[in-house]
C-alpha cells in the first residue's frame, strides 16, 4: 500500500536517496536479492514496525527503509528492488546497482532461495564483483529441507569467500546469525576475500591495459576491475550514473578514452565485439554458479520438483485450469457473501441500535435539531453504513486472496491467461495487476510497475479499474443479494448473487481485454514486448501470518480510508439534503438535474449523483443514494437488508436498475486516491484524463444498451 | 550438425534439451542470458499453458514461462 512518508534528516546517498541516520554511527545495509525469495520477510522480520516506504528519487520504483538494533548499534536496512541481474536491463536493476555501487552502503546481504540457489548465485557473483562487503543470506532452507535439498553453507562461505547464513525467515530462524554476520562485516570489518571471477585471457588483458589509469583517476572510490569492465562493455547508462557520481567524465580523460578504444579495438580483432563481450562475461559468471553449485549443494531427491509439476498439470492444465481459475473466484466470492450476511447485519444492529442512544443524549442535551441532523443522521450514519456493509467482505475476502497469493496460485493466473493478454497485445503480466486491482485499484496501478514495457504498462494502468475493487464490492454484493439473490429466494440466495457477481467480474475481465486490444490497435500502437515469467514453487501459507497481515495491512488501512472520507461526506450530504434552495433541496435539485440522463441509462438522479459525489472513495455510493432516498422518507429505519430493499424498490427500482447499478459501477471514473496514483505513475494529466474518461465511456456505453434492450425487449 | 537445432518452442513437452544459440539481440538476449541460458545449458519442456502459448520450460532450478516468441529464438539440441 502506498503509504508515502517523506523521511527528513541527514546523509544523501546513492540515487539521491535520502537516509535518515540517528547517529552518525548507524550503518546503512543494503538489501539485495531476485525476486520471490522472501526478501520482504526477511525485512519484515528484521525492521518489525519500523519501516517506511517510499519511491527512489525520480523513479517509479519502491524503497523501503527500516531500522533495527543490534549488539547497541543502529542498522538501517536499505530495501532494494528484487532483480535477477544488475546488469541493468530495468530500471529496478539500474537503481539497485546504482545503490550498491554509489550508495557506499557498509555492508550488502543477498537472500537467496535455497531452492533454486545456482541461478541465484548470478546476482551473489555481480554484486561481489563491486563490493567485498557482503553477507549471503540462504532463505527458506526449510522449504529446501522438505524438498529434500542439502545445502553446504560452509562450503559455499569458502568458495564464495563472504558468510553465508542459512535462515528462514518466516519462523525466524537464523536472523540471529544473520545480524551478526551483517554486524561483524559492517562494523568490526571482518575481512571478507571474494571470489574473484577470471574471465578470457583477451578479456583480462583489456582490463589489465585500464586498470591503473582508472585507479589513478578515481582512487579506489569504486573497485576499478569493475568499471574497467564496464568501460569495455561500453555501458552508456552506468557510465553516467558514474559521471554524477565522480562529478566528472571519466572518457574525457584523454588517456583513459585511448586506452579505452585501443583495447576494444584489440578484442575486436579477437572476435570479441560488444555483444561476444557481454556473452562471455555472463557465461562466466553462470559457469562459476554452476561450478559452486556442484560443491555446495546436494539434491537427495533428483524429482524434488515433483509435486509442484504435479499441481501445475492439474493448475495450468487444458482441461482444467480455466474451469479451476474460476472456480476459486467464485469459491472465494461465495464464501465472502454468504459469510458476511450474519457479521453485516449484527453490526449494523448494533451501530444503528447506538444511533438510538445517540439520539436520545442529543436531546436530551437539549442540542439543536441541526446539530443532531449533521452530526447523527448525516456523519454517524454514514459511517455505521460504510463499517457495517464493508468490515465483514474485506475480513474474509482479503485473508482468502491473501491466501492464495502466498500459495504461489497467482503467477499461474497470468501463466493461464497469458495469451488472451498476447491476442490483446498487452502484458502477461497484466492479469497480475489487474489481480492486485481486487484489492485496491490504486495499489494494482502501482504495481504495474513489473511490467518493463512503457506502452504496455500504461493499458494495464488505464485498464486496471475495469475490476471492481474492494471499495466496489460491498456496493456489488448488498445489490446483488438485494435484486438478484433476492429474487430466487431460500437456499440459493448467496448461490444466485455469486454467480451475478462472478459473471460481472468475468464482464470486467472481457472488457479490459477488450479495451486493451482498442488501445493498442489505435492510440498505443505497438508488438507485444519479450514476456518472462517465473512460476515460483507452492509454498506452505503461513495462516496466521496471512490472517494478521491482511487485517492490519490491508482491512483496517482501506476501512480507515474509507471511514475517513465516509464522515465528511456524509455531513455534506446532510446539509445538501437540508438546504432548501425554492420548495427543494439541493440534493433534490441536483438529482433532478441529472436524472433524464440517467433514465437513459436505466438509473436515476440520485443514484448518479451519488456515483460523482462517490468521487473521492467508492465505499460511499450506496450510503449516498440511502441518505438521499432517506431526506424524502425520513421515518424509515434501516436496520437488515430487507428493509434497503424496500427502500429501494419504494424509489422505484427494479431488477433493471440493480443491473445498471452494478454495471455503472464496474466501469465508470477511477476514484480520486485511484486517479492520482496514475497521474503520478504516469507522469502526465493526458493518461490521466484518458484512465477517466475511458471507463466512464464504456460504462454510459453498456448501461445505455443495457437499459434499452431490456425495455425494448419488454423485460423491464 | 546444424541439422539437429530446433528452435525450443518446438521441444515436446517432458523432453529434454541443451542450449546451442541464441538468435535473439539486445534487451532481449541479455534478459535470456540472464535466466542462466547460456551454451549447453539443459532445459526441459514442462507444461503448456491451457491455451497453448506460453510454455513453462525448467531452467537452472527454476520454472520459468516464456512465450513462443521467445522460445523461438533459443536453439537447441534434443537430448
Amino acid at each position: 500500500m502506498g503509504l508515502t512518508n517523506q523521511s527528513t534528516g541527514v546523509g544523501v546517498l546513492g540515487g539521491g536517496l535520502r537516509i535518515e541516520r540517528t547517529t552518525p554511527d548507524d550503518r546503512i545495509i543494503a538489501l539485495t536479492g531476485n525476486p520471490n525469495v522472501g526478501k520482504s520477510t526477511v525485512f519484515n522480520s528484521l525492521t518489525g514496525l519500523n519501516q517506511h516506504t517510499g519511491n527512489w528519487p525520480g523513479k517509479t520504483v519502491t524503497n523501503a527503509q527500516g531500522k533495527y538494533r543490534y549488539k547497541g548499534r543502529n542498522f538501517i536496512l536499505v530495501d532494494i528492488p528484487g532483480t535477477y541481474s544488475l546488469m541493468a536491463n530495468s530500471v529496478e536493476e539500474e537503481v539497485a546497482r546504482d545503490f550498491i555501487c554509489f550508495g557506499k552502503p557498509d555492508a550488502a546481504v543477498v537472500v537467496t532461495d535455497a531452492t533454486c540457489l545456482e541461478r541465484n548465485l548470478n546476482l551473489v557473483l555481480q554484486t561481489l564483483e563491486i563490493t567485498d562487503k557482503v553477507v549471503v543470506c540462504v532463505n527458506l532452507v526449510d522449504e529446501a529441507k522438505r524438498k529434500k535439498i542439502n545445502i553446504d553453507c560452509k562450503e559455499l562461505s569458502k568458495r564464495l569467500g563472504v558468510p553465508v547464513i542459512p535462515t528462514s525467515a518466516r519462523s525466524g530462524e537464523g536472523l540471529k546469525e544473520l545480524m551478526d554476520a551483517v554486524y561483524e562485516v559492517s562494523i568490526r570489518n571482518h575481512i571478507t576475500d571474494p571470489i574473484h571471477i577470471t574471465y578470457d585471457a583477451p578479456i583480462e588483458e583489456a582490463v589489465q591495459a585500464l586498470e591503473t589509469r582508472i585507479w589513478e583517476l578515481i582512487d579506489g572510490r569504486i573497485n576499478n576491475r569493475w568499471v574497467a569492465l564496464k568501460l569495455l562493455e561500453g555501458d552508456a547508462v552506468l557510465l553516467d550514473s558514474l559521471g554524477r557520481y565522480l562529478k566528472f567524465n571519466l572518457l574525457e580523460d584523454k588517456d583513459l578514452c585511448f586506452l579505452v578504444e585501443r583495447a576494444k579495438r584489440q578484442l575486436a580483432e579477437k572476435g570479441v565485439n560488444t555483444d561476444e563481450l557481454r556473452d562471455r562475461m555472463v557465461s562466466r559468471i553462470i559457469d562459476t554458479a554452476e561450478n559452486i553449485c556442484s560443491r555446495a549443494v546436494t539434491f537427495e531427491n533428483k524429482q524434488y520438483n515433483s509435486t509442484d509439476r504435479k499441481i501445475d498439470n492439474i493448475l495450468t492444465s487444458r482441461a482444467f485450469g480455466i474451469p479451476i481459475m474460476l472456480g476459486l473466484l467464485a469459491g472465494i466470492f461465495w464464501l465472502t457473501i454468504a459469510g458476511a450476511n450474519i457479521p453485516s447485519e449484527m453490526i449494523a444492529s448494533f451501530l444503528f441500535g447506538l444511533e438510538e442512544k445517540l439520539t436520545d443524549f442529543f436531546l436530551r442535551a437539549g442540542a439543536p435539531g441541526w446539530v443532531h441532523g449533521a452530526l447523527v443522521l448525516g456523519m454517524y450514519r454514514t459511517l455505521a453504513w460504510v463499517i457495517s456493509v464493508m468490515l465483514p467482505p474485506m475480513a474474509i475476502f482479503f485473508p482468502l486472496f491473501t491466501l492464495l497469493e502466498d500459495l504461489g496460485y497467482l503467477p499461474r493466473v497470468a501463466f493461464n491467461l497469458d495469451n488472451l493478454f498476447k491476442k490483446a497485445c498487452a502484458h502477461g503480466k497484466q492479469a497480475l495487476t489487474m489481480c492486485m486491482g481486487f484489492g485496491c485499484n490504486a495499489a494494482g496501478v502501482t504495481g504495474c510497475r513489473i511490467i518493463d514495457s512503457p506502452r504496455e504498462r500504461l493499458i494495464a494502468i488505464l485498464t486496471n479499474v475495469f475490476v471492481p475493487c474492494n471499495g466496489r464490492f460491498p456496493t456489488l454484493i448488498a445489490i446483488s443479494s438485494i435484486f438478484i439473490g433476492g429474487t430466487v429466494g431460500g437456499a440459493f440466495h448467496s448461490l444466485a448473487s455469486t454467480l451475478a457477481l462472478t459473471g460481472l467480474i468475468l464482464f470486467g475481465i472481457m472488457m479490459t481485454l477488450l479495451v486493451s486490444s482498442i488501445l493498442s490497435r489505435t492510440i498505443l500502437k505497438g508488438l507485444p514486448s519479450s514476456f518472462i515469467l517465473e512460476l515460483p514453487s507452492y509454498r506452505k501459507p503461513q495462516v496466521g501470518r496471512i490472517i494478521i497481515r491482511s487485517i492490519l495491512d490491508r482491512t483496517l488501512f482501506v476501512l480507515g480510508r474509507a471511514a475517513a472520507i465516509a464522515a465528511p461526506a456524509g455531513l455534506v450530504l446532510w446539509i445538501m439534503a437540508n438546504i432548501r434552495v425554492g420548495d427543494l433541496s439541493l440534493l433534490t435539485h441536483a438529482a433532478g438535474f441529472l436524472d433524464p440522463f440517467a433514465k437513459l441509462l436505466g438509473m436515476d438522479g440520485y443514484i448518479l449523483m451519488a456515483f460523482i459525489l462517490g468521487l473521492p472513495a467508492n465505499e460511499i455510493v450506496v450510503p449516498i443514494i440511502i441518505m438521499s432516498y432517506m431526506a424524502s422518507n425520513s421515518i424509515l429505519e434501516l436496520e437488515k437488508m430487507e428493509d434497503l430493499r424496500q427502500l429501494l424498490v419504494s424509489h422505484g427500482w427494479t431488477w433493471l436498475t440493480g443491473v445498471c447499478v452494478m454495471l455503472f459501477s464496474l466501469m465508470h471514473f477511477p476514484c480520486g486516491t485511484t486517479l492520482w496514483t496514475i497521474r503520478k505513475e504516469t507522469q502526465s494529466v493526458k493518461w490521466t484524463f484518458v484512465s477517466f474518461v475511458l471507463p466512464t465511456a464504456a460504462g454510459i456505453l453498456v448501461c445505455f444498451i443495457a437499459a434499452n434492450a431490456a425495455r425494448l425487449l419488454g423485460l423491464a | 550438425m546444424e541439422e539437429r537445432l530446433i528452435p525450443l518452442n518446438f521441444l515436446p513437452l517432458g523432453k529434454k534439451a541443451k542450449v546451442k544459440e541464441l538468435t535473439s539481440e539486445g534487451a532481449v538476449r541479455r534478459r535470456m542470458l540472464d535466466l542462466g541460458l547460456i551454451s549447453d545449458t539443459v532445459v526441459e519442456a514442462l507444461q503448456k499453458s491451457p491455451s497453448g502459448d506460453p510454455t513453462a520450460y525448467h531452467i537452472r532450478g527454476a520454472v520459468i514461462a516464456l512465450r513462443s516468441e521467445e522460445a523461438c529464438k533459443i536453439m537447441v539440441e534434443s537430448l
